[in-house]
C-alpha cells in the first residue's frame, strides 16, 4: 500500500512538475516565484531584442547569426514556460506508454510542424496575399480552433482505448488476487512485463503466461511496435498545428524589413529550442511513469491496475486539454488579434 | 465466496484518477504567458466641473514588432506614412477587439467597480514607425468618489503595459485638492508580494497579470 502511495504520489509530483498547466506551481517561497519571473524577464528579453536585431540586420548581414543565436534560447525559454503542447504530448507518452526515445521523436517533430505552419500562414497570408493582420488573425484564429478539437478528439479516442485497459484490468482483478494468494513472492516483480507484452496482444490475461518468466524486457523498439510513426502522428498534429504568436509576429516584421527569409531561419531555429525543453520534459514523464511501474509492481499485481488507473487519468488529460482550450477554460496563448 | 476486488485497490486507482483530474481542472490557465505586445501608456482622468470623474482618455503606443504587424497588408498613399484616415478600419478593428478584454481598465471608486462605456473619439497615428491608439472610454455613470484607483493590466500578461517616463498620468479638470498617486508595477516589493498562491490558484486562471498592474490612485477629500 505504502508503495502504491509512493508511486502515485511520485508519479503525479513528476506530472505535475512537467506540466504546465500545474507547472506553474505555486512558488511557496519567494524563490520560486523569483524563477518564474526570471523566465518571464529571459523571454521578454529576448523577444524583444528580436526586432531590434532584424533592424540591424538590413544592414549588417552578421547580425542575422546573433538573431539565430536569441532566437533559440527565446524557443527553450518559450517552452519552459506555460503551453499546452508539452502537457499533451506528456501526457500522450505517459498514457500510450511510449518509451522516451518516441517522446524526443515526437517533440522534434511536432516543434517542427509548429515552425512551418508558422512559415505557411505569413507566407500564404501576408507575403503572397498581402492580406491585412486581420484577416491572418482570422486564420490563425481557425487553425487554433482545429488544434484544439483535433487534441479533444485525440484524447477522446485516447480514453475510449485506456478506459477499456482499465475496465479489464478491474476485471482482471479477482484472478490476480487469487494467484498472488497462492504464489505470493512468485509473481510479484514479473507483472510489470506481463503489461508490456499485452501492449501487443491486447490481452490482460497475459500477465500469466509463461513470458512471465523470462526476464527480458521489450527493447524500446519493440515497444514502439510496428505501428510506428502513424501512431504518434495524432500527437504531432494536435499539437504542432498552432503556430507560436510570437513566430508569426517575427515573420511578419521580418517581412516588412526584406528579410523574410531570415525569419524564417529565425522560426526553425526557435522552434528548435522548443523542440529541446519539450523533449527534456517528455523524458521526465516518461521516467516517472517507468517510475510508477516499477514501484507499484512490488504490490502483489495492483500495479496493474494502478498503471491502467494512471494511463487512463493520462488519457482523460488529453481530452480535458482539448475541451479545456476549445471551450475557453484554459486560456492559452492568445492570438495576436488586437 | 468467489474472489472480489479488493476495495483499496479500486479506491487506490480512483485515488489516483480524481487527483489528476483535480489537477488539470483546479491547475491555474496558463496565464502566466510572457507578453507579446509592449504599450507605452499614458493616461488622462477626465473630470466634469462638477468635479464628477466623465471618463479616461489613453494614449497606447504600440512596440516596434506590432506596430508592423498591425500594419501589414495596409494600403498607403505615401510611403513611409499612414494617414489618420488610412488607419481609421484598423483603429476601429482595435477598439472592438480591446472590448473584450475590458480595455484593460479597471475602475473602482472607495471600493465599487465603475463601468466604462464604449469608446469615442478614436483614432490611431503613426509616428517613427510606431502606432498610438488614441481613445477615450466615457464612464458609464460619472462618479464621484473620496478614492478612486484606477487599474490597466493585462490580467493574461500577453500585453505588458508600461507607463510613460514623462507625463504618465494626469488629471484634466480634476478638484484642486485632489491627489494623485501612480504605482508602477515594478516599483518595489508592494507588487512583489501579490505573487501569492492565489495569484495562481484563483480559480479561473488565477490574477497572474495583477503583478504588472500600473495603479493610479486619486483622493479627493
Amino acid at each position: 500500500m505504502i508503495a502504491v502511495a509512493l508511486a502515485l504520489d511520485s508519479a503525479l509530483h513528476a506530472l505535475l512538475a512537467q506540466n504546465p498547466f500545474g507547472g506553474a506551481r505555486p512558488p511557496a517561497d519567494p524563490q520560486a516565484g523569483g524563477i518564474v519571473g526570471w523566465l518571464l524577464a529571459k523571454q521578454s528579453e529576448f523577444y524583444r531584442e528580436m526586432s531590434s536585431t532584424i533592424r540591424a540586420a538590413k544592414s549588417d548581414g552578421s547580425a542575422v547569426w546573433t538573431l539565430l543565436v536569441i532566437s533559440f534560447a527565446y524557443g527553450i525559454f518559450h517552452a519552459a514556460g506555460p503551453g499546452h503542447g508539452k502537457a499533451v504530448i506528456s501526457s500522450y507518452l505517459v498514457a500510450n506508454r511510449e518509451t522516451a526515445r518516441r517522446g524526443i521523436a515526437l517533440s522534434f517533430a511536432s516543434a517542427m510542424l509548429q515552425a512551418l505552419v508558422a512559415v505557411t500562414v505569413v507566407g500564404i497570408c501576408a507575403w503572397l496575399l498581402n492580406a491585412t493582420a486581420k484577416t491572418m488573425c482570422g486564420a490563425e484564429k481557425a487553425i487554433e480552433i482545429a488544434s484544439y478539437a483535433l487534441i479533444a478528439a485525440f484524447g477522446a479516442r485516447l480514453v475510449w482505448t485506456k478506459g477499456g485497459g482499465f475496465m479489464r484490468a478491474l476485471e482482471a482483478k479477482p484472478a490476480l488476487a487469487m494467484a498472488a494468494a497462492h504464489d505470493h513472492h512468485g509473481h510479484d516483480h514479473h507483472h510489470d512485463h506481463g503489461h508490456d507484452h499485452d501492449h501487443h496482444h491486447g490481452h490482460e490475461d497475459h500477465v500469466h503466461d509463461a513470458h512471465c518468466g523470462h526476464s527480458h524486457g521489450p527493447t524500446p523498439d519493440q515497444l514502439a511496435g510496428p505501428g510506428g510513426w502513424q501512431r504518434g502522428l495524432g500527437a504531432i498534429f494536435a499539437v504542432g498545428l498552432r503556430p507560436c504568436s510570437g513566430a508569426i509576429l517575427v515573420l511578419v516584421f521580418a517581412l516588412a524589413q526584406g528579410l523574410f527569409w531570415a525569419g524564417i531561419a529565425a522560426t526553425f531555429v526557435m522552434g528548435l529550442g522548443t523542440a529541446i525543453t519539450v523533449a527534456t520534459i517528455a523524458v521526465i514523464a516518461v521516467s516517472a511513469r517507468g517510475l510508477a511501474q516499477r514501484l507499484s509492481a512490488g504490490s502483489d499485481g495492483r500495479g496493474t491496475l494502478v498503471m491502467r488507473g494512471i494511463e487512463f487519468a493520462a488519457a482523460g488529460l488529453v481530452l480535458l486539454f482539448g475541451i479545456g482550450l476549445l471551450f475557453g477554460y484554459l486560456a492559452a496563448e492568445r492570438v495576436t488579434c488586437l | 465466496m468467489g474472489p472480489r476486488v479488493r476495495g483499496d485497490d479500486v479506491r487506490w486507482a480512483l485515488f489516483g484518477l480524481l487527483a489528476l483530474l483535480a489537477a488539470a481542472l483546479a491547475a491555474p490557465s496558463p496565464a502566466a504567458a510572457h507578453p507579446h505586445v509592449w504599450i507605452t501608456a499614458k493616461s488622462q482622468l477626465l473630470y466634469a466641473p462638477d468635479g464628477t470623474l466623465t471618463g479616461v482618455r489613453h494614449a497606447w503606443t504600440f512596440d516596434d514588432m506590432f506596430s508592423t504587424y498591425a500594419l501589414q497588408g495596409l494600403e498607403q498613399k505615401t510611403k513611409g506614412t499612414y494617414s489618420r484616415e488610412e488607419l481609421a478600419p484598423l483603429a476601429q478593428t482595435n477598439v472592438e477587439s480591446l472590448k473584450e478584454f475590458g480595455f484593460f481598465t479597471f475602475a473602482k471608486a472607495d471600493g465599487s467597480k465603475q463601468r466604462f462605456l464604449e469608446p469615442v473619439d478614436y483614432f490611431l497615428e503613426f509616428k517613427d514607425s510606431l502606432l498610438t491608439l488614441h481613445f477615450t472610454l466615457p464612464a458609464k455613470t460619472p462618479f464621484k468618489a473620496k478614492q478612486l484607483v484606477l487599474e490597466v493590466f493585462d490580467k493574461a500578461f500577453f500585453i505588458d503595459f508600461k507607463y510613460a517616463e514623462k507625463d504618465p498620468v494626469t488629471l484634466v479638470g480634476a478638484p484642486a485638492a485632489c491627489q494623485l498617486q501612480f504605482q508602477r508595477p515594478n516599483d518595489g516589493t508592494a507588487s512583489a508580494q501579490k505573487l501569492g498562491e492565489q495569484n495562481f490558484l484563483g480559480g479561473e486562471g488565477g490574477n497572474f497579470g495583477m503583478m504588472f498592474a500600473n495603479k493610479i490612485t486619486v483622493d479627493c477629500p
